[in-house]
């Protein structure tokens, strides 16, 4: 402990340290553990349940483990992260960065690219349905102009989930954005000062200052970025789901872990089934999730 | 000092939030009356009309309080799963028929009690159809209305193709062929004008099961439910490929033509679709073109006439006793009436399910309704053990044929032995 | 010379953030272009109303609870976010600046509850709710949301950025932890504080599954839900011009909030890295 004021009483700190820490998190602990831990506890149990109600089994997850469509999920949503989040993260950021730079206009740009992601998501997929509909849709009169023939994109099951994806990089971008904004705000000034009176180049401020100072930033969203895509759910249902389509089709092309616990639980009313799913996502998101802090999380000197 | 500032901020906070949740409630004390819920989706004509029939129930009925709500379609069954698994479940549900098996399995609804009206009562009441939600001999919900299926035709596409605006096909055969004189393609396949709106998840997949399995000779299940007799004979899947053909080889119409089969008509785009009296109201509404509605087509001229119908059922909670059991089925015996459903049927436009209204003049010889109420006579409820699955199961044969090319027999196999899964595991 | 260059970098630039624009913003365009349509204009699928109809507009407002569900999304959102702005930059300070035991433990345990889909949970918090007889009020709406692992995932990353010594130099004088947090870390930090305002906002507006299941009568509903019950094709036909109409007017707070935060964020660079 190389605390200043640690000299006289270093024990007597500590504690008073310990306590005020936990009196500050008391309260949101006990939110957290009525509201998040114990309704995850109830749902992992109800795992262990079959629809017959005979309790303390694993044939949800025996059936799991043989279910090819979930599988297909897994793969699905693996793709979906791959896809989806360092695009969105590099949109975000050469979008804020570009945003820096000019002088002018700066809320309009930062607004616009922030759009998409406070539209509802109801009004938005029809939008790109309609855009992408493989008769009339504006996509398809583009590429049949440029002589390309043209595309199933939804309909077809090999380019419907990148579809899905680009919607999902669309709206997603903005926010990405938006947290570069902050993170790219909070480096010194006086950085970009001192390298620049030593001669350096825009090119190599930005990968000598700005990318390693914007760690912390990059950190939080690549994690957060894989837990919610792990997580993707509202865009495939809009896009894929409704009365008159199957969600996560065609033939479970755009099917993600979280479609598919959603049609169990609630189409089929299968929850124990759909816990099961849960669980098996909870520790993937977990090993993921540990494996990424153990080789992002880099502190720098200052 | 500083900790007090912190707890009287906390208590800021939470003084307002009681507040505004107090805003919230409502003040449900009521002194001897007694009181059910009852829970619909919200479909806006069906939602007023109850709440015209609950006033009028409420007059003649001073002791007793009924207190509606309705929920959005897509997330209805969640509400009711999640208010049930909290025991906060309404007394009253309107259930579509096919979700009827599920509900009964999972035990959220009791059977109609037998004092109050026996298998026997509902049978010689309602038209034979409504025996699709028989369960180990018993009820489990009472309709107010049916619906049936009719071919809609638009009359100004038919003139500009060179045919008669009021001769609808009879046949199947008749209707390809002039599906086929309206359909316009581009080169590259994309289609500007379909000639007959195929599809499977909207009434596609009825169409197939209940009305073309039927006119090639095949009852689709046994009367128990358990077997899914498809393949009973070659003729399945003849019908199915002459189903599934009409959009792989005869090129009259695509599912995914302006986002669905309903859309696609209603813009003027299509020139036939299959729809249920449901969407007569939004037809009116949107079209503006000229159109008519007959009975669906038939295999050949004087062959087997089938029809595909459903209903949405009222069921009465499990657990529900004593009074209010006694409330809740005064109010049902008042919704099934048939004076509510004659209201039902100029309100909603959906067809009344007693069988006393069969030979109904009036409504036989109106011009829209006419064609649906001659298809009831023939129509056939399907038994579903688990609706959502099995449409996702034909739909998803469908499509490996449509975009992978796979071979009807073997896809027509595997659907068979799909189907049956769903069955056995439901009935185990 | 280098001032004519920057220039015209600067036009490269601004050339470059318009194409994005154009593209990013076209969907959004369609949807305020849609609204007023009327519902046959609809189904020609032109990009321009043929004839700029209201009656989209009228009807909302006049034949629905249309305001009434706009004002609880406001209530909803508002105190969620102040809630989550509170409880999420304390906890994340905390977390960020107090070495104590167990604290690994529980930054863990909060990340973990981030793993787990809220869809999972709707019906756990019914049981919850409707047991405390919160099923139908602003309360009931707003409970799961108060202080989420998100935020304090966030603030803790950009506490680790405050300066100790500040926060030391504070402590010798005398202040209480709880100043400290108030006066002199969340100042630090407001770049961050105005990301989370905008994104908690935005989360608690745009929320659906949850709200549809906790509320039951018309006058309790939030936005989204009232969107919801236009989108089906079963009552009636998708009111298409209804929701493009709802989703327009829904827009607007969401770009006042932004509008309001983002300044923040950027005149945050008046504190952060000042020097000692």
């Amino acid at each position: 402990m190389t605390n200043v004021s640690s000299n006289r009483q270093p024990m007597k700190l500590q504690t008073r340290r310990t306590l005020t820490a936990y009196t500050f998190l008391i309260v949101p602990l006990l939110f957290f553990i009525s509201i998040r831990i114990f309704p995850t506890l109830y749902a992992f149990s109800l795992s262990f349940m079959t629809q017959d109600h005979t309790s303390g089994t694993i044939d949800n997850y025996k059936q799991l483990l043989q279910d090819p469509v979930f599988w297909k999920s897994v793969l699905n949503t693996g793709l979906y992260v791959i896809v989806t989040v360092p695009l969105q993260m590099a949109l975000g950021l050469i979008i804020a960065l570009g945003i820096q730079r000019v002088r002018h206009f700066r809320w309009f740009y930062r607004m616009i690219y922030f759009l998409p992601y406070i539209t509802s998501i109801v009004a938005v997929s029809w939008v790109w349905r309609l855009m992408y509909d493989q008769n009339t849709g504006v996509f398809n009169q583009i590429l049949t102009w440029l002589h390309i023939p043209p595309q199933g994109f939804l309909g077809d099951p090999n380019e419907s989930l990148l579809s899905v994806s680009a919607v999902m990089i669309w709206q997603a971008m903005g926010f990405s954005m938006l947290i570069f904004m902050a993170g790219l705000e909070a480096v010194p000034k006086h950085f970009y000062e001192a390298a620049q009176i030593d001669g350096a180049s825009k090119w190599k401020m930005f990968w000598k200052i700005t990318f390693p100072l914007l760690n912390p930033t990059i950190v939080f969203l690549a994690v957060t970025g894989v837990i919610q895509s792990l997580q993707s759910f509202t865009q495939i249902q809009n896009l894929t789901g409704g009365s008159a389509a199957n969600a996560g089709g065609p033939l479970n092309s755009t099917l993600s872990i979280v479609v598919y616990m959603y049609k169990n639980a609630f189409t089929d009313f299968n929850m124990e089934y759909a816990s099961a799913i849960t669980v098996v996502l909870f520790i993937i998101i977990l090993l993921v999730t540990l494996i990424q802090l153990r080789i992002l999380n880099k502190s720098y000197e200052y | 000092m500083k900790k007090s500032k912190f707890t009287i901020f906390i208590a800021m906070i939470i003084c307002v939030l009681i507040l505004t949740s107090a805003c919230g409630k409502k003040d449900d004390s009521n002194s001897g009356k007694v009181t059910i819920t009852y829970w619909q989706y919200t479909f806006p004509q069906k939602v007023d009309i109850i709440k015209d029939l609950i006033k009028k129930f409420e007059a003649e009925n001073p002791n007793i309080k009924v207190v509606a709500q309705d929920f959005p379609y897509d997330q209805y069954n969640q509400k009711i799963a999640a208010a049930v698994n909290a025991k906060k479940g309404p007394d009253i549900m309107n259930l579509y028929y096919g979700w009827l098996p599920q509900y009964q399995q999972k035990g959220y609804i009791q059977s109609i009690p037998e004092d109050f009206m026996s298998a026997n009562d509902i049978e010689s009441y309602y038209i034979p159809m409504i025996q699709a939600s028989k369960i180990n001999g018993k009820y489990y919900g009472l309709p107010v209305a049916v619906r049936s299926l009719a071919l809609f035709w638009n009359k100004d596409m038919f003139k500009a193709a060179g045919l008669d605006p009021e001769k609808p096909p009879k046949t199947w055969d008749e209707l390809i062929t002039m599906a086929k004189q309206m359909t316009k393609m581009k080169a590259n396949g994309q289609y500007e004008q379909e000639g007959f709106a195929w599809d499977v998840n909207g009434q596609g997949y009825h169409t197939f099961e209940e009305v073309l399995l039927r006119q090639w000779g095949i009852i689709p299940f046994s009367d128990d439910g358990k077997t899914v007799q498809w393949s009973s004979s070659p003729e399945g899947l003849e019908a199915f490929k002459y189903w599934v053909n009409m959009t792989k080889e005869e090129k009259i119409g695509d599912r995914n033509f302006l986002t669905d089969y309903n859309t696609a008509f209603k813009a003027g785009k299509a020139g036939m679709m299959i729809d249920g009296s449901f969407s007569v109201a939004a037809t009116k509404e949107a079209a503006k073109f000229a159109w008519g509605v007959t009975t669906l087509p038939v295999r050949e001229e004087g062959g087997i006439k089938s029809n595909f119908g459903s209903y949405w059922t009222n069921s009465l909670a499990k657990g529900l006793s004593g009074e209010k059991l006694k409330a809740a089925e005064k109010f049902l015996k008042f919704l099934i009436s048939e004076d509510t459903q004659k209201e039902w049927l100029d309100k909603v436009g959906e067809l009344p399910a007693a069988a006393s209204f069969s030979n109904d003049d009036s409504i036989k010889s109106d011009p829209i309704y006419g064609p649906f109420v001659e298809g009831l006579a023939d129509a056939h409820a399907t038994l579903f053990v688990d609706e959502a699955k099995e449409r996702d199961s034909i739909n998803n044969a469908v499509e490996s044929i449509l975009l992978k090319n796979a071979p009807f027999d073997k896809t027509f196999e595997n659907l068979v032995k799909e189907q049956q899964k769903i069955r056995d595991q439901y009935y185990k | 010379m280098k001032k004519k260059k920057r220039e015209i970098g600067a036009v490269f630039i601004h050339i470059f953030l318009l194409a994005g624009v154009m593209i990013v913003a076209f969907p959004f365009i369609w949807m305020i272009l849609s609204s007023l349509k009327s519902i046959s204009d609809f189904y020609n699928f032109s990009f321009l109303p043929k004839k700029i109809d209201w009656s989209g507009y009228q009807y909302i407002f006049q034949e629905t609870e249309f305001l009434r569900w706009y004002w609880n999304s406001i209530v909803v959102a508002v105190t969620v976010t102040i809630s989550c702005l509170i409880f999420n930059s304390l906890v994340g300070y905390v977390l960020a600046k107090h070495r104590f035991p167990g604290a690994k433990i529980v930054f863990i345990l909060i990340l973990s509850t981030l793993m787990i889909p809220t869809e999972m949970l709707v019906i756990p918090w019914y049981v919850m709710g409707s047991d405390f007889g919160w099923v139908d009020t602003y309360w009931g709406i707003m409970f799961p949301g108060l202080i989420e692992a998100f935020g304090i995932f966030l603030m803790r990353q950009f506490m680790l950025g405050v300066p100790d010594d500040i926060l030391d130099a504070a402590r010798i004088d005398g202040m209480g932890e709880f100043k400290i947090w108030w006066r002199i870390a969340l100042p630090q930090v407001k770049p961050a504080l105005s990301a989370l305002g905008i994104i908690t906002f935005l989360g608690n507006w745009n929320a659906y599954l949850w709200p549809v299941i906790i509320t039951a009568t018309d006058n309790m509903r939030t936005l989204p839900v009232g969107i919801s019950l236009f989108s089906t094709a079963d009552a009636g036909g998708i009111k298409w011009n209804l929701i493009m109409c709802m989703s327009t007017m829904a827009v607007i707070p969401m770009i006042i909030v932004f509008l309001f935060f983002q300044k923040r964020i950027v005149e945050g660079i008046a504190m952060t890295g000042v020097k000692g």
